[in-house]
């Protein structure tokens, strides 16, 4: 799957790096000087202990904050920040760690909102409802619905999010993210809160869609059972800062990370 | 029994994409439309269509466009007296000074002028939210009753601060003014009503309109999925303001006839509000079974009441209706958010699986 905007990166080359990147609020430094990148096709997992600074990294990768240093490449393209447009439309999708779905509306029309920025039949066509608006409707739903078998989430089409269970939730909101066709897909603890038959199911899918669809996948969870079976590299915070990058078995292994996550004695 | 789906199976997904996907509510629409546009004007009296059904279809009008300011878009509004008001003067300038162009024309033109309106006073929207937006709703109301009292030219100086409807034809008849015939003028407005309706339910179930329901369920994720926030929220006040300013030439040329000043005030604003609350936010059924609500109440009231041999004064009718429509909102906001829409719909789901509890 291409991505609408930006040059091809090849698999295996850095798809997105931040550099030296600094965000405070206030006199808290929630992210302090992290540099790491992310390679094409790869799981990467950004870990840490509770106020690690993990999801404001995200927040900063698709444009939703602004860092006062630093410099983010996406694709070959330099910027001190992103705008969460730019990063949509150069394929960064999201999940949230608290599901943002559009409550009012059904499974189906969320997944069909999601590939908003791939129509263009103009407001003129859009009264009217047939012709190309009618073509376009019905192709994307086509779309929407191979990504609904694959997420198997056929009988909740034309549910109100609102009422499904967390765990489908989580899933549609996924499915949201896909018919994006994103080249990056960050998942902000996509497995918060199942059981684990659910986190069986959840891992399954992250590991198929970076399988069949090539897509690059960062991802912060909790689980580190979860993230060292999942994950290509771990990329460790703490307070802020980077403490470790590696491969699972090289974090596994460091010390500052084990002080981290179980603390040390002073 | 009657109601239900069972068999009808889609094959393309043009067919499941249908905005009635189901049959019977095909039919349903069909035998609507063909009352409405046959039977109604054959039958019904002049009273009927000039003091119900021609009210009705208007305030649906309106209640249709601030649904999709505030039931779609999760904008809340209270300046669509205003815009109202900016249709019904724009429509009544143009007539007066191109009084060779077809009324029916300028009507729509008009709805345009409201629309610039809109989107001036849509601009704050980015910046702010809720109430904070609900309220330079409200100053744009204020700005815009003042103006159509104190501007004068809008009025072509008329003394009495009134608009008088001068007579204006369709396929030389009269459509307009005191000679207009009510089967005609009902006809007319029918279809400009049905055309709204349909592009509106067009846009709703499209790209535009889960837009539009993205950025009121969650704002944030819209935009994450590169959904323009600014660019949306402008194009439903475009959009809402245009059908308020049609309803408004609509109400002062084919219901009221002539207009005074004040009837694009607050209270107009609040009607029409809570028509939208009533017949359910995010419906567009839902805008016509709260203007029927709300507009139909007291003069179902006032007539019943007289049937059955009471007779009050015209006076206590109204505050009857005041307290009523004020517990009825009340209590759909408490057992109903979602209005007589859902009402309708919950029944439409028991209807299908009826005579069986499911």
């Amino acid at each position: 799957m291409k991505a609408p905007g930006g040059p091809e990166v090849a698999a295996g080359d850095v798809l997105l790096s931040v550099e030296d990147v600094s965000l405070a609020f206030g006199g808290v430094k929630a992210v302090n000087d992290v540099s790491f990148d992310i390679r094409k096709g790869e799981i990467r997992a950004i870990i840490g202990p509770n106020g690690a600074g993990k999801t404001s990294m995200l927040n900063i990768i698709n444009g939703f904050y602004h860092p006062q240093q630093g410099r983010i490449t996406f694709k070959g393209e330099t910027r001190a920040k992103m705008r969460p447009h730019d990063a949509a439309a150069g394929g960064i999708a999201r999940t949230f760690q608290n599901v943002a779905l559009f409550r009012g509306m059904t499974s189906l029309d969320n997944i069909m909102a999601g590939r908003t920025l791939r129509m263009n039949k103009n407001l003129f066509w859009q009264l009217l409802r047939f012709g190309p608006a009618m073509k376009e409707e019905v192709e994307h739903r086509a779309r929407v619905e191979e990504i609904i078998d694959f997420l198997k989430i056929q009988e909740i089409r034309r549910t109100p999010v609102g009422r499904l269970p967390y765990g489908l939730q989580k899933r549609v909101e996924l499915g949201r993210a896909l018919a994006m066709e994103p080249e990056l897909l960050l998942l902000d603890e996509p497995m918060a809160g199942m059981n684990l038959e659910e986190k069986e199911d959840m891992s399954r899918f992250i590991l198929d869609v970076n399988d069949h669809f090539g897509t690059t996948v960062a991802l912060i969870e909790h689980d580190m059972g979860v993230v060292m079976d999942l994950s290509d590299r771990v990329v460790v915070l703490d307070h802020g800062v980077k403490i470790a990058d590696g491969t699972p078995d090289q974090v596994k292994s460091n010390q500052a990370v084990i002080d981290a996550y179980l603390g040390v004695a002073h | 029994m009657f109601y239900r789906e069972a068999g009808q199976f889609k094959t393309t997904y043009q067919a499941d994409q249908a905005v009635f996907p189901i049959l019977q509510d095909r039919i349903g629409l069909a035998i609507i439309l063909v009352s409405a546009f046959v039977l109604i004007p054959l039958a019904a009296t002049d009273f009927f269509l000039t003091v119900i059904m021609i009210p009705f279809l208007i305030l649906a009008l309106a209640s249709m466009g601030l649904n999709i300011l505030t039931g779609y878009t999760g904008l809340l509004s209270l300046g669509t007296g205003g815009f109202m008001g900016v249709g019904a003067f724009a429509c009544y300038k143009l007539t007066t000074i191109y009084p060779g162009v077809n009324i029916v024309i300028w009507i729509l033109v008009s709805g345009f002028f409201s629309t610039a309106l809109g989107i001036l006073f849509g601009l704050p929207s980015l910046r702010i939210k809720g109430f904070y937006l609900t309220v330079a709703t409200l100053a744009s109301q204020f700005f815009l009753d003042w103006s159509f009292i104190r501007v004068q030219w809008l009025t072509n100086y008329n003394t009495s601060g009134a608009i008088e409807v001068p007579t204006r034809t369709l396929f030389s008849m009269p459509v307009t003014g005191p000679n207009a015939t009510p089967q005609f003028r009902y006809l007319v407005i029918l279809s400009i009503v049905t055309l709204l309706t349909w592009f509106a339910s067009n846009l709703v179930h499209g790209r535009i309109g889960r837009m539009w329901m993205a950025v009121r369920d969650m704002d944030l994720a819209a935009e994450l999925i590169g959904i323009p926030l600014y660019r949306t929220k402008l194009l439903a006040f475009a959009i809402s303001s245009y059908y308020c300013g049609v309803a408004g030439a609509l109400m002062v040329f084919f219901w009221y006839g002539s207009a005074e000043p004040g009837v694009f005030n607050i209270d107009q604003s609040f009607t029409i509000l809570f028509m939208v609350i009533i017949g359910g936010l995010g419906s567009l059924t839902g805008s016509f079974f709260g203007a029927a609500l709300i507009y139909g109440l007291p003069i179902v009231l006032k007539n019943v009441l007289h049937g059955v041999g009471i007779n009050i004064v015209p006076a206590t009718v109204e505050h009857i209706t005041f307290m009523s429509v004020g517990a009825l909102i009340v209590l759909v906001l408490i057992i109903e958010p979602l209005g007589l829409a859902r009402l309708w719909q919950i029944t439409k789901q028991k209807l299908r699986v009826w005579p069986f509890p499911y």
